[in-house]
Parts: C-alpha cells; sequence; structure tokens
C-alpha cells in the first residue's frame, strides 16, 4: 500500500516534469539568479563593475542599525502599508460582496469591468492623474468649489493623505478581486440556513460570511501590505517633502549614489523583516481563516 | 528529449534579444544625453543626417549615476555621450571614454581657452571631453509672484514664500546650494554643520522637490511655486518654448556653475560619426537655432556666443564678467563625498517629516 503510493507520486513527478519545467527554469533565470546577485552584492565594499578592488564586509547591514534614519523610515513605511491595506479592506470588501453576493449578469460584469480597468493604464499615468485631482486649483478643488456655496481651500497635493489616496486607488483592485473568488464560492445555502436559523444580518456577517471569506481577505492584504512597504514611485511623485520613505531611500542608493551594496543590504532588511511580519500574523489568521 | 532543442531556442532567444538590442550599424551614431537636450532637437537631427549621411539614434538617461551605469553594462553600443565635466575624471579612470582627435573637429578651435584647458577634460596632454555648453544651478522666480526680482539667495527663506519654495531632489546639489547661501567654496565645504543647519531651516519652506524640467514648468504653470533653484538653460527655455512667467536669478551670493562635454566612449563603432556629431553640436548655426527655437545654456564656442543677438540672455547677462565672478564651478567630487552629502541631505528629508 505504501509502495504504491511511493511509486504514485513518483511517477505523478516525472510526468509533472515537462509542465514544470518552463515556470520554474523561467523562475531560476528571471527571479533566482538576480535575486542571489543581489545577496552577493550586499555583502561587498564595491561593485565589481565600477573596476575598483572589493572585499566582503557587514558594513552595509551594518550601516541600517547605525544610523537611526533608517529604522525611523522602516517604520514610517510599515505604517504606510497598514494604513494603505485597512483602507483597501474598508474600501474593497464591500465592493467585492456586492459583485459576488448581489449582482447577477450583465451589471456584474460591468461593474466588475469597472474594477478592473485601472490596472490597463500604465501606473505612472495613474499617479500623474492623481496629480492633476489633488492640487491646489486642480480638479477636485475647481469641482468642489463650483458646487458648494462657501470657498474651500483643497490642496492634498505633496502630503500624506495624497500618498495614501495614490497607493489604496493602486493596490484596491487586488483585494476586490481575491475577496470576490472567496465570496464568490460561499454556498448560497449556509447564508439561507443561517437566516432560517434567526440569525441578523449583522451576524451572518460576522459568523458566517468573513470567516469563509478569510483566505480571500488575507491574501489580498498580504499582495497589498508587501509592495506599498516597499514602494517610492508613489510617495515620490505624490508625497512632495513628505514622501521619503523605506522604499525611496533604497532607489536612491541605486540610482543617485550607484551604492548598490547598500541598496541590496536595505533591501534583504526589508525583505527579512516582511518575512517576519508575515510569519508572526501567520498563525493568528490560519485561526481566524 | 527536447533538452536540446530547448536550449537551441533560448540560445536563439537570447541571441536574437541581444542582436536587437546591440547592434550599431557603421552609419550610425548612438548618442547618449539628458531628453529634451539639444542632441535630440528634430530639426537638428534631420540636418546633421542630411548633411552627413549618418543616422542619429537617441538614448536618454536621468542622472549623471545612470548615465555611467549605461556606460558600463554596454560597451560598444554608444558613440558620443554628454558627460558633466565634474564627472569625465571618473568615466576616464573607469575607461568608459577614450582620448579624442580634436584636430578631427574644426570647431574645437574656436572653443574658449580656460573651458578647452580645463583640468577636469583635457590630461596629459590628451582631450577626454569637448566642451558643449556651460550654465548655472541658479534662482529661478515665477514673476507673477514678484513685483520686482530679488537679487539675495536669502529670498528662498522669506516667509512669505512658505509652502511655495522648490528645490532640486538631489544631494549634492542642494550641499552646494547650502553652501553658497553660507558664503563658502562649494569645492571646499570647511562647515558643514552651518550647511546642515541652514538647509534644514529651508525644508519647512518647501513645497515640494523637483527632479526633472517638466516638475518645475508644471508647477510654475499651475502657480503653486514662487521661487526655486533652477538651471540658466531650463529657465531660459521655459521663457522661450513655453511661454512661461520664468526670469532667472543669479543671486549676489554666487552660483553654481557646471560644465558639460561631449565624450566619445571607449569601442564606439563610428568615431568618425562620433566626431562630425560633436562638431555639428558645437557650430555657431547649430547653437544660435537652438536658442532661438528652444532655449539652450551658454555655449563654450566664442563664435557661437558672439553670433547671438547683443541683449541675449546668454550673451549680456551670462557673459558680464561681474556674473563670471561671483559663480563657482563644479569640480569633480568622491564617491565617499557624495555618499556623504546623500545621508546629510535624507537625514533633513526624514527629520522635518
Amino acid at each position: 500500500m505504501a509502495g504504491q503510493v511511493a511509486t504514485g507520486s513518483r511517477s505523478g513527478l516525472r510526468s509533472a516534469l515537462p509542465l514544470l519545467l518552463p515556470a520554474y527554469l523561467w523562475l531560476t533565470v528571471a527571479i533566482f539568479l538576480p535575486l542571489s546577485a543581489m545577496v552577493f552584492f550586499s555583502f561587498m565594499t564595491e561593485l565589481p563593475l565600477s573596476g575598483k578592488a572589493w572585499f566582503f564586509t557587514l558594513e552595509n547591514y551594518a550601516t541600517f542599525f547605525s544610523q537611526g534614519l533608517y529604522l525611523t523610515l522602516l517604520l514610517a513605511s510599515l505604517r504606510l502599508g497598514l494604513e494603505v491595506t485597512l483602507w483597501c479592506v474598508v474600501i474593497g470588501y464591500p465592493a467585492a460582496y456586492v459583485l459576488a453576493k448581489v449582482l447577477k449578469g450583465r451589471s456584474r460584469e460591468a461593474i466588475f469591468l469597472l474594477v478592473i480597468l485601472p490596472f490597463w493604464s500604465n501606473g505612472l499615468v495613474r499617479i500623474f492623474s492623481w496629480a492633476m485631482v489633488l492640487r491646489e486649483g486642480g480638479i477636485l478643488d475647481t469641482a468642489l468649489n463650483a458646487v458648494l456655496p462657501f470657498k474651500i481651500n483643497i490642496d492634498l497635493m505633496y502630503s500624506y493623505p495624497a500618498v495614501i489616496i495614490g497607493l489604496v486607488h493602486s493596490y484596491v483592485p487586488y483585494m476586490v478581486l481575491t475577496c470576490y473568488l472567496t465570496l464568490q464560492a460561499i454556498d448560497d445555502s449556509l447564508i439561507e440556513a443561517g437566516r432560517s436559523l434567526g440569525a441578523s444580518r449583522l451576524q451572518m456577517l460576522k459568523r458566517v460570511i468573513i470567516p469563509l471569506s478569510m483566505p480571500g481577505l488575507v491574501a489580498g492584504a498580504a499582495l497589498i501590505f508587501v509592495p506599498v512597504v516597499g514602494s517610492f514611485m508613489e510617495p515620490r511623485i505624490l508625497g512632495g517633502r513628505t514622501g521619503t520613505f523605506y522604499g525611496t531611500v533604497i532607489e536612491d542608493q541605486f540610482v543617485a549614489v550607484f551604492n548598490w551594496p547598500l541598496g541590496a543590504a536595505l533591501s534583504f532588511i526589508l525583505l527579512a523583516v516582511v518575512l517576519v511580519i508575515l510569519a508572526l500574523a501567520s498563525p493568528v489568521l490560519k485561526r481566524a481563516a | 528529449m527536447c533538452m536540446p532543442k530547448l536550449t537551441a531556442f533560448l540560445t536563439a532567444t537570447a541571441v536574437f534579444a541581444s542582436a536587437l538590442t546591440l547592434t550599431a550599424r557603421a552609419d550610425e551614431v548612438h548618442v547618449l544625453n539628458w531628453k529634451g537636450y539639444g542632441a535630440d532637437e528634430p530639426w537638428a537631427i534631420a540636418a546633421f543626417e542630411k548633411a552627413t549621411g549618418n543616422k542619429v539614434v537617441n538614448d536618454f538617461f536621468n542622472s549623471e549615476q545612470e548615465m555611467l551605469t549605461k556606460l558600463r553594462t554596454n560597451p560598444g553600443l554608444y558613440d558620443v555621450v554628454m558627460i558633466n565635466a565634474a564627472f569625465n575624471n571618473q568615466a576616464m579612470a573607469e575607461k568608459l571614454i577614450q582620448p579624442i582627435d580634436v584636430s578631427k573637429i574644426p570647431n574645437y578651435a574656436d572653443i574658449s581657452p580656460d573651458k578647452a584647458n580645463s583640468p577636469m577634460l583635457a590630461r596629459d596632454g590628451k582631450v577626454y571631453g569637448v566642451p558643449w555648453v556651460w550654465g548655472l544651478t541658479a534662482l529661478a522666480i515665477n514673476e507673477k509672484a514678484f513685483e520686482t526680482p530679488p537679487t539675495s539667495i536669502a529670498e528662498m527663506w522669506d516667509p512669505a514664500h512658505k509652502g511655495r519654495v522648490t528645490i532640486r531632489d538631489d544631494a549634492v546639489e542642494a550641499v552646494q546650494f547650502g553652501a553658497i547661501a553660507t558664503g563658502q567654496n562649494i569645492n571646499d565645504i570647511k562647515d558643514m554643520e552651518a550647511v546642515k543647519a541652514k538647509l534644514t531651516s529651508l525644508i519647512p519652506q518647501i513645497k515640494t522637490f523637483w527632479s526633472s524640467e517638466n516638475d518645475w514648468n508644471q508647477m510654475v504653470a499651475s502657480n503653486q511655486i514662487n521661487i526655486g533653484t533652477y538651471w540658466s538653460g531650463s529657465a531660459d527655455r521655459a521663457k522661450t518654448h513655453f511661454k512661461l512667467p520664468v526670469s532667472l536669478v543669479i543671486p549676489q551670493e554666487g552660483a553654481v556653475a557646471w560644465l558639460d562635454a561631449f565624450s566619445i566612449p571607449v569601442g564606439s563603432k563610428n568615431v568618425a560619426g562620433a566626431e562630425a556629431f560633436i562638431n555639428y553640436m558645437i557650430d555657431p548655426g547649430f547653437y544660435v537655432e537652438w536658442v532661438t527655437k528652444v532655449g539652450a545654456p551658454v555655449s563654450a564656442n566664442t563664435k557661437a556666443v558672439a553670433a547671438l543677438p547683443e541683449d541675449a540672455f546668454n550673451r549680456k547677462v551670462m557673459g558680464d564678467p561681474a556674473v563670471a565672478k561671483r559663480i563657482q564651478f563644479q569640480a569633480p567630487i568622491t564617491d565617499a563625498q557624495r555618499e556623504a552629502y546623500l545621508a546629510l541631505w535624507q537625514e533633513l528629508k526624514v527629520n522635518v517629516k
């Protein structure tokens, strides 16, 4: 019996190999090799490209701990990641619920299209269009002043809220899509059963719908939190002088001073911190799911 | 069973991809420069191609570091590269650029001797860069915000402009600007604490940092800023080409001057074409058209500047001996200095958040 299972799984692996190979070959070439090169760089004093002598060192990692600057920025970026994820849940989850359980047929398709639409445009274009909307004398300011009887001054551009708005807009579709998939999979008869047993709407939500859609919420949160913590384009363009975050500092090391070793070390510290957070969160989330 | 085929396929893809990116035809001149900075003007390219039969292929960089990286990672691709003189030595030391035979560049004879003989470009009797244009990192104002143009750099700190000031997000420029504001030599900053304190008090004034000409011009067009650091050529372009209410101010305390030069990368496949292109770029005919149509910094070619109308900004103001006395030319900066400047700049930006 045990032997049978073993041969069965081995032959399964053998027949699966041709199917797996392209993906793993691609991952090896496109992700594993550059990432290993970056690990290697992060322990070097100089980049070999620059033609100078180099040797191995831990100094790049020590820099992170010796200067309070990097820790402050990392905390600011983590906070940004949390806030953006939270807003994505608040905005994305109800939308996903309506898409999965309320709308049917054509209207669902139309609304779904509207959710995915931002994905079809370039990220930079989206950010610059926000710049036009948010600035003083911009679209939002002009429109509100045209409608409202009193004069208000809206200049959100180059501020922390502007960064949040831009990032939430960029990432909310992930939350809608992941939650939609799990919400749609909930059997309607479960909801009907709950109702017939006398559960209120709030109880239904708390006891049935949220627990059953938790995997989607968790996946969406992880998909959003990780890239937002490392984001640099949105903070730089929308944040103005408040737009310095951990991601922009890493970008500076690569682009402005050609200090790839320090940039790589900072990136791996971020990676480690994110992994630790996800690892700490996973038992809690698993229990909830 | 399919491994050899797969290997062959992957090799073919790789060869095809590299052939697409790296082939340089013999009659092509690959130019690496800032975007929108003279060498990519369509009328100029058309005139050059017609005159010499070479085809110009432009590529761009967004920072000096990116330019150096592109040279390092694409040996043999570029024929002409535009390098700020302060970076020329580094490019030469890394063997990225080769000596230029200036006898093949007829217009070289008209370049003002102080620029041509700059120790940043000519070393051991060899020329590694042909001076093209020079300009200033000074102040520019939104004319709508001033009745009379300011004369002092202190205007940036005036509480009246709070939240309407901009400065470039560049550590070296910021630190050198701070050096001028504290009356120091930009190439030998003795009192870094004073620079730091001066810049710290500037940050609350700032609306946002700019990184490209487009940022600056858009902020003026939407009337979001009053004053900020700007490049002289860009201010001229904003006024001439984009008709914006921008004018350049060279503060009495001084300004940072830079010199841009053309070099030929090691491994260039079309050196003759590169020489012809550089010669065209420093030609008075091209320069006058560039200034008139688009707006430009000051040519290093004395005959080109002399060909401008007498009241032209680049001739009258930039050529004024009083201005020449208070500007400071940027000298090369070591990697250690650059990293120290960046650390200071990042700290400033974080502390005021």
